[in-house]
């Protein structure tokens, strides 16, 4: 190709190019824009969107905690702090103090595996800033509580029965030893 | 400017027969200063929020939308932001030169303002060199960017500038060469006179007047966003190797004075290319009444200003920056030759048809109609490409 046509064939190529560029950003005028206005435009909550098993802040419901004290056995990193007290007289075990450490707490799981019934969960909750490290600390027990007695039958109290069986799914789906391993690994 | 000053004459608002020099000297500088000050710097702050959406859509973001109304008030908050901080001078820098180069460069964006024909009578100087000062006060930009990148006293600040003022002289040439066309075949240079050569139509729009004049058109455009420092030719400030080019040692106002001044620049651009080839503020004659003319042409005048300065974010958006070799190539061994067959191809067709070719205006009008209906089967074509959901609305 000369010297000549090589340059004309360089203006067809820059008008050429530009006509196509810019028919492509204008197409972009018509598209709707992927930007997600996390989070006061969102249609609906990102919490509400997160599937069960997501591992957010650690939230304990009383109602059914024993007091057997296994989440705070198994946290690696001393995040749980629970009282316990059993009154010789009454058999009655009363949780005194049940703190978690939310600053220190690395999300790992471990607490809610070995909850016989479900009671230390993780939510889907994960906004959790705040302006000081002592704020972050949850503590869960206002006035010391009894601890819940895990009946033989089903749960015949309508206040607790919801919870219960919320905590019992979580225990089966989600805490369950080996559940979280691949199918292969379990057959091996 | 004559009319409005005989209009307040004789609306005897001033009591009767006032001295006519003061009448003239107060309507002048109240307009002057109204252009300025109401159209002319809220023009820069608010072009950078459309600029910043319409990029955002570009790229399929959304854009500043939270300050205000759609994110209409960004340009006040950022501009609030920009004063309100610290205003450094470098210890080495030559402060005398550097703090005087924004000046400089606001003051080559805001004279042209003088001769910026609104309408038939809005336009504060009717020089008989119009187009003439209008390219050369613009040229002044050249020295304030030189002087700042000079006087930081920094290497970075020296090659912005230097590459600042060797692309606004180069680019100087094709420009000049592309406004001849039009000054040729109007045999004035003053905007008024160039603009009442048209009509409000488009074919007797010199864009559509004859082939070597739509390329001149394109020739312009393309220069003035050399000129104006504008993406693809914004090499001065290119991020990625020279930080901020001439403007990194300035902080604060003085920043944001050189940022305003590039924004504004945009309005002169379209401006310069709506009065040579647009018809400027030629609109229909709907009204005997002048305030009703006026306030149309006006209207007219701006829709067609801000279509170009739509045109050059569209721009700034769909292409990337080229290179320092690249920029002096499109400038001497395209641009310039070009214009200059231009040139002779103007001279012959006016030699031929004095008067002008009125079939080639319908011709010329109806190559630009296909070239838009090919364009719109070129995005419908992308749109189909890529199957993606359509949003109409320009605020979200």
């Amino acid at each position: 190709m000369g010297a000549a046509a090589q340059y004309f064939e360089n203006i067809r190529d820059t008008v050429r190019t530009v006509f196509e560029g810019m028919a492509v950003t204008a197409s972009h005028f018509v598209r709707k824009p992927y930007t997600v206005q996390y989070p006061d435009r969102m249609p609906v909550r990102v919490q509400d969107t997160l599937p069960f098993r997501y591992r957010g802040i650690l939230e304990v419901d009383l109602e059914i905690c024993t007091g057997c004290l296994a989440c705070e056995r198994a946290c690696p990193i001393d995040c749980i702090v629970i009282a316990c007290e059993k009154d010789s007289a009454t058999k009655i075990l009363t949780i005194a103090q049940f703190d978690i450490d939310i600053a220190k707490c690395m999300f790992c799981g471990l607490c809610s595996e070995p909850c016989p019934t479900g009671s230390i969960h993780h939510t889907s909750e994960f906004e959790g800033a705040d302006f000081s490290l002592e704020s972050l600390i949850r503590r869960f027990v206002r006035e010391p509580v009894a601890a819940y007695k895990p009946k033989k039958g089903p749960e015949t109290d309508p206040r607790i029965a919801p919870i219960l069986s919320r905590g019992m799914r979580y225990v089966n789906e989600f805490a369950a030893p080996g559940s979280d391993k691949p199918a292969e690994a379990k057959t091996a | 400017m004559q009319q409005l000053i005989e209009y307040v004459i004789a609306s005897g608002m001033l009591g009767k027969n006032p001295p006519y020099q003061i009448v003239a000297a107060v309507v002048v500088l109240l307009a002057s200063a109204f252009v300025v000050l109401v159209v002319a710097l809220p023009f820069a702050g608010i072009v950078t929020w459309v600029e910043r959406r319409v990029w955002a859509r570009i790229q399929s973001r959304i854009g500043p939308n939270r300050v205000g109304p759609q994110g209409f008030l960004q340009w006040l908050a950022d501009g609030i932001k920009l004063i309100c901080k610290e205003d450094i001078v470098p210890t080495d820098a030559d402060p005398h030169l550097f703090k005087l180069a924004p000046y400089l460069v606001m003051l080559a964006w805001i004279l042209p303002w003088a001769v910026m024909p609104f309408s038939s009578a809005l336009i504060l100087a009717d020089l008989n060199v119009g187009i003439l000062y209008m390219t050369a006060v613009t040229a002044v930009t050249v020295v304030g960017i030189l002087m700042a990148g000079w006087s930081s006293n920094d290497k970075w600040s020296l090659i912005g500038g230097i590459r600042s003022a060797a692309q606004i002289i180069s680019y100087e040439i094709p420009a000049g060469l592309s406004i001849f066309p039009v000054v040729m075949m109007t045999g004035t240079l003053s905007m008024e006179r160039i603009i009442k050569a048209q009509g409000w139509t488009p074919q007797h729009w010199f864009l559509f007047a004859n082939p070597f004049c739509f390329i001149a058109a394109g020739i312009l455009f393309v220069s003035a966003l050399a000129e104006g420092n504008r993406t693809p030719f914004d090499l001065p400030e290119a991020e990625s190797e020279l930080v901020a080019g001439f403007a990194t040692e300035y902080s604060g106002m003085r920043y944001s004075l050189f940022f305003m001044a590039e924004w504004g620049n945009l309005f002169i651009i379209g401006a310069i290319i709506a009065t040579l080839f647009l018809g400027g503020w030629q609109a229909p004659r709907v009204s005997a009444d002048p305030v009703v003319m006026n306030i149309l042409q006006l209207i007219v005048f701006n829709a067609k200003v801000l279509f170009l300065v739509f045109l050059s974010m569209w721009i700034r958006g769909t292409l990337p920056r080229i290179r320092i070799d690249q920029l002096v190539t499109v400038c001497w061994k395209y641009l310039v030759p070009i214009a200059f067959a231009n040139l002779i191809g103007t001279a012959v067709w006016v030699a031929l048809w004095p008067e002008g070719n009125s079939v080639m205006g319908y011709l010329m009008v109806a190559l630009g109609a296909a070239l838009v209906v090919l364009f719109m089967r070129r995005v419908i074509y992308y749109l189909r490409r890529a199957r993606m959901e359509l949003y109409f609305r320009p605020n979200i």
